[in-house]
């Protein structure tokens, strides 16, 4: 009995990054509307576009091979375990032992690799260069993300997320130079990992600042909304990751019943809603740097995550 | 027993290869000599797996009244002989399979059928050798049998002279082995391992002694600056030979490696961990900096091995400082680390090196630049090659992920060593080894995409067919190990807890009741890894999205050109090439570390010739290390050559005067 509510609880977090992470890409845009003057879109207008993008027929680059058509499932797939595995409105679920964080950055990585293949797949030159710079991208922000990474376990003492959590409520961990480093390390690896301005923008169709976009810009139909999806989904991941580190309050521990969890889930919605305005607010008062200014921000992150993991391993004794 | 009969495989082999110089020229040779070095291979495999998994209570022994008279040869079979015997007989019996089909393209099957059992037997000597002598003996003969393979096809442009290098380059390696040992054996000349193990060498000889074997083997295996010979050698031999050298060859120098240093010279100091663990970390990513920027597909993936073997020696290095500091349960985790990767690496590297032979089968090149499309015409060779990819790559659910985040939860542990360097040091390997697994990843998008994806850019991969089932076999199996070693990491784990049990005299925790998949490295609170859940949940969550796509949305499709922005070329040339996919990261790091520039030729306004882009990379090892050593001795051999035309009274008194001064020495000595 036990093990099925305890499975039920996991499938709801399932359930839910799926549900929220449209809501959440559409509240940013809407802000960011609001924020220079516009009305915007709907809030529920990410949904609608992945429907009808569901709906729609797919068609195919002549040139695709069956990567090109399996790679959307994978990249979904292993967005969504990785975003289900990161602690949202509840700690110490059941499957949360199966991966800690480095498997959690790992997952993305896989993902990141599909998506990288599929873009070099149609043999076209955009969806080369879409594919060399976020690999680019990636080989500065992952070992900036693992230094992140560092710094956290090395202070819970765990790379488990449900204990970095619990660990990082105590009283005795306070305010330190080394989780205000990691944070800034980390909140700059989440910009570039979902494609956000400055380092891309997720709104251009303008060829040559393309990233992101250039690697899906030979997807269509359903292919199309599950990519997307899996980007919403990303987005959902990085917030998710930031507010159980450093933010890790009201998270309901394991096993503590319906209200603690729905107190929880409301206490999650609130950290989205801060995280997007905080997000939509940087965006908008922030313009996009050249694509080789981006190995500096990412170098800057790396420098960052290391020096905080670097004053941890001297400052511990044990 | 199971020394007896793994002496009897030995035996076979070399029979084999001594067949193999009589009969090369007859069709039936290549079937037949691969076939008993296939049989032989698994029977040793099996032996060694018995042996590893079901150890006896003491390690097996046998001395053989050959070799020198008075020292005789010994052999041993303990649990690190048994692990690398795994090891090494896992990828010959892969490339005697593949060498079933592959090898009937073989153009001079003479040069080939006799070196590779010969090779196979070689490198099992050295892994049950018990003595120095037999030990070095064995570790010239693979030295001389693989440079031999490599010297195949030696009328190929280049690989006269990676042959050459890798001479040179072996001799200096033994030449290390050899003052490493003769210091090991001390004034007594005790040169049997029981005898060495029984004494305990001084501060000062034992860090000359991890000096010398970090040169010797470490130059074998691969690490910087060592590994010059390298990615000229491996590639230049047949492919399944190339698989061999770096799959298993490199193995067994980690484990001469790990002999001398954990087990032949006694207590380490905690600073042979930073030196170790730092040359790893350097190997790695320059190795992976060489491989990006690589388009030679074979040539690559021999700069890759120096990345794994960077890997494999950051993990040596913990452990050594680990075991130095008293830490015997990180040690054992970080030992088990490098010995998992070890494993992993020459699964997945003999599976890659499949693949590129599969490819110059199919096409005749190497050469990435004048491939692509592929997956088209070769979708098996495809798939298996992007598993392997994936699984070098480091990325969950395969075996290459799980050895990597082992090595990760080593480095985490080491807060705690108490040594000021190490705690610097060590946080910076961490980010050495996470840069090197990012990069790894780059590069092999870049290896799959180029070679596979996209369209032709050559007549040849145009018209590739798919290779033969022997070599599909072989790759098969890998793969398959590849994903098993992955989602079920405990099993290999817990059949490496003897080894870490014999060398640091600790092992990871024994897994209990219902977790038994999950591996735990040091307590569940702290971290846990359970691969078959995370493959099973995405398999799941990728098999729902199919489901619930093709029940309730739309599931047609159509073909129809690229899209491309509106602006598609039928051109195959407008794809990207393999180097331009790397030259954001070329211009990342290329500049600082191989001084990468670029020159952009620009025909003058109105003319019609074309315009011009050439990358010019610097190796600033080669011209720092080499070249003057080198220049040194062309200069000291200039000088000398004079002694060569001397009078015969002038020969005499050089050859008496020598005579006289060595006795001076000895009297003296006395």
């Amino acid at each position: 009995m036990a093990i099925a509510l305890a499975l039920a609880v996991q499938l709801a977090q399932l359930a839910l990054v799926l549900l929220l992470a449209p809501l959440l890409t559409g509240y940013v845009r809407k802000l960011k509307a609001h924020l220079v003057g516009r009305q915007g879109p709907p809030l529920l207008q990410p949904y609608r576009e992945l429907l009808r993008l569901l709906r729609k027929d797919v068609v195919l680059a002549e040139s695709a091979s069956w990567l090109f058509r399996a790679a959307p499932y994978l990249i979904f797939a292993t967005t969504w375990v990785a975003a289900a595995l990161v602690p949202t409105f509840a700690a110490g679920l059941v499957f949360s032992y199966a991966a800690d964080v480095i498997a959690i950055v790992a997952l993305l990585g896989a993902a990141r690799f599909m998506l990288a293949l599929a873009g070099l797949d149609v043999g076209t030159s955009f969806g080369g260069i879409g594919a060399s710079r976020e690999m680019m991208i990636a080989s500065l922000a992952e070992p900036a993300m693992l230094m992140v990474v560092f710094t956290l376990s090395l202070l819970a003492g765990s790379t488990q997320l449900s204990s970095i959590a619990a660990a990082l409520q105590a009283p005795e961990v306070g305010l330190r130079v080394s989780l205000a480093l990691a944070l800034v390390a980390l909140i700059m690896v989440a910009l570039a990992e979902n494609a956000r301005i400055p380092v891309d923008n997720p709104a251009t169709h303008l060829e040559l600042t393309m990233v992101h976009e250039a690697m899906i810009l030979e997807y269509s139909g359903r292919h199309l909304a599950l990519i997307e999806a899996a980007s919403y989904l990303k987005l959902v991941l990085y917030v998710s990751l930031i507010a159980c580190v450093f933010f890790p309050w009201g998270i309901a521990g394991p096993g503590q019943g319906a209200a603690a969890y729905l107190a929880g889930t409301g206490v999650y919605i609130a950290k989205l809603g801060v995280a997007g305005f905080a997000l939509a607010v940087f965006e908008t008062a922030i313009a996009k740097m050249r694509v080789f200014r981006v190995s500096d921000f990412l170098g800057a992150a790396l420098m960052l995550g290391l020096l905080a993991a670097l004053l941890l391993f001297v400052t511990q004794a044990t | 027993m199971a020394l007896q009969a793994l002496l009897g495989c030995v035996a076979l082999l070399l029979a084999a290869a001594a067949a193999g110089i009589g009969l090369a020229q007859r069709r039936a040779a290549t079937p037949a000599i691969y076939g008993v070095a296939l049989a032989t291979s698994v029977a040793a495999l099996s032996l060694a797996l018995g042996a590893l998994l079901a150890p006896p209570r003491l390690a097996a022994t046998l001395a053989l009244p050959i070799g020198l008279p008075w020292l005789g040869a010994h052999f041993r079979l303990d649990a690190l002989s048994a692990f690398f015997l795994v090891v090494a007989n896992l990828g010959g019996a892969a490339a005697s399979l593949y060498g079933l089909g592959y090898g009937r393209h073989e153009e001079a099957p003479a040069r080939v059928l006799p070196f590779f059992p010969a090779f196979l037997a070689a490198m099992n000597l050295v892994l049950v050798a018990d003595d120095a002598f037999t030990f070095l003996f064995s570790w010239e003969f693979m030295s001389l049998a693989s440079w031999a393979l490599v010297m195949a096809h030696h009328r190929r442009s280049g690989n006269a002279a990676a042959g050459y290098l890798y001479l040179l380059m072996a001799s200096f390696g033994t030449l290390a082995l050899i003052l490493a040992f003769g210091l090991l054996a001390g004034w007594s000349g005790a040169y049997d391992f029981a005898a060495i193990r029984n004494t305990s060498p001084s501060m000062l000889m034992g860090a000359a002694v991890l000096v010398l074997a970090l040169a010797g083997a470490g130059s074998k295996a691969g690490v910087v600056p060592l590994h010059v010979w390298l990615p000229l050698a491996h590639p230049a031999a047949p492919s399944h030979v190339s698989a061999l050298m770096s799959g298993v060859m490199t193995k067994v120098a980690v484990y001469g490696f790990v002999r001398i240093v954990f087990d032949l010279v006694g207590a380490p100091y905690w600073w042979w961990g930073a030196l170790v663990a730092l040359a790893g970390g350097i190997t790695a990513v320059m190795g992976v900096l060489h491989a990006l920027m690589e388009h030679d597909l074979k040539r690559l993936l021999a700069y890759h091995t120096v990345e794994n073997i960077g890997i494999i020696f950051i993990g040596l290095g913990l452990a050594l400082a680990f075991t130095a500091n008293e830490m015997p349960a990180a040690a054992a985790l970080a030992l088990t680390a490098a010995l998992f990767h070890v494993f992993n690496h020459s699964v997945f590297k003999s599976l890659l090196f499949f693949g590129a032979g599969a490819v110059l089968t199919a096409t005749g090149e190497r050469d990435m630049e004048r491939l692509g499309g592929l997956i088209h015409r070769m979708p098996q060779t495809a798939f298996l090659f992007l598993v392997g990819s994936a699984a070098i790559s480091a990325l969950p659910p395969f075996n290459g992920f799980v050895s990597e985040w082992l090595t990760f939860q080593a480095i985490l542990l080491s807060p705690a060593l108490p040594q000021w360097l190490l705690k610097f040091l060590v946080p910076a390997i961490g980010a050495l080894l996470a840069l090197s697994a990012a990069l790894a990843a780059a590069c092999f998008v870049k290896a799959f995409g180029i070679t596979f994806l996209g369209r032709p850019r050559s007549a040849v991969a145009r018209e590739a067919r798919e290779t033969d089932r022997w070599s599909l076999a072989a790759m098969c199996t890998l793969a398959a190990l590849c994903l098993v070693a992955g989602v079920l990491p405990a099993w290999f784990i817990d059949a490496l807890a003897p080894v870490a049990q014999a060398l640091t005299g600790s092992h990871l925790p024994e897994r209990h009741g219902l977790d038994w998949l999950t591996i735990v490295p040091i307590a569940q609170s702290r971290s846990s890894y359970n691969g078959l859940l995370l493959f099973l949940l995405i398999a799941l969550a990728a098999g729902l999205a199919a489901a619930a796509i093709h029940r309730f949305a739309s599931s047609r499709l159509r073909r129809a050109p690229a899209w491309d922005c509106g602006f598609p070329d039928p051109s195959p040339a407008t794809q990207y090439t393999a180097g331009s996919f790397s030259q954001p990261i070329r211009r990342v790091f290329g500049t600082v570390v191989f001084r990468a520039r670029e020159e952009v030729h620009m025909p003058a306004p109105g003319a019609l010739d074309s315009a011009s882009l050439h990358v010019r990379l610097r190796d600033l090892l080669w011209d720092a290390l080499y070249v003057p050593t080198a220049r040194v001795v062309a200069f000291a051999a200039d000088r000398l050559n004079a002694v060569q035309f001397l009078t015969i009274r002038a020969y005499l008194t050089l050859v008496f005067g020598a005579l006289v001064a060595l006795l001076m020495v000895l009297a003296v000595w006395q």
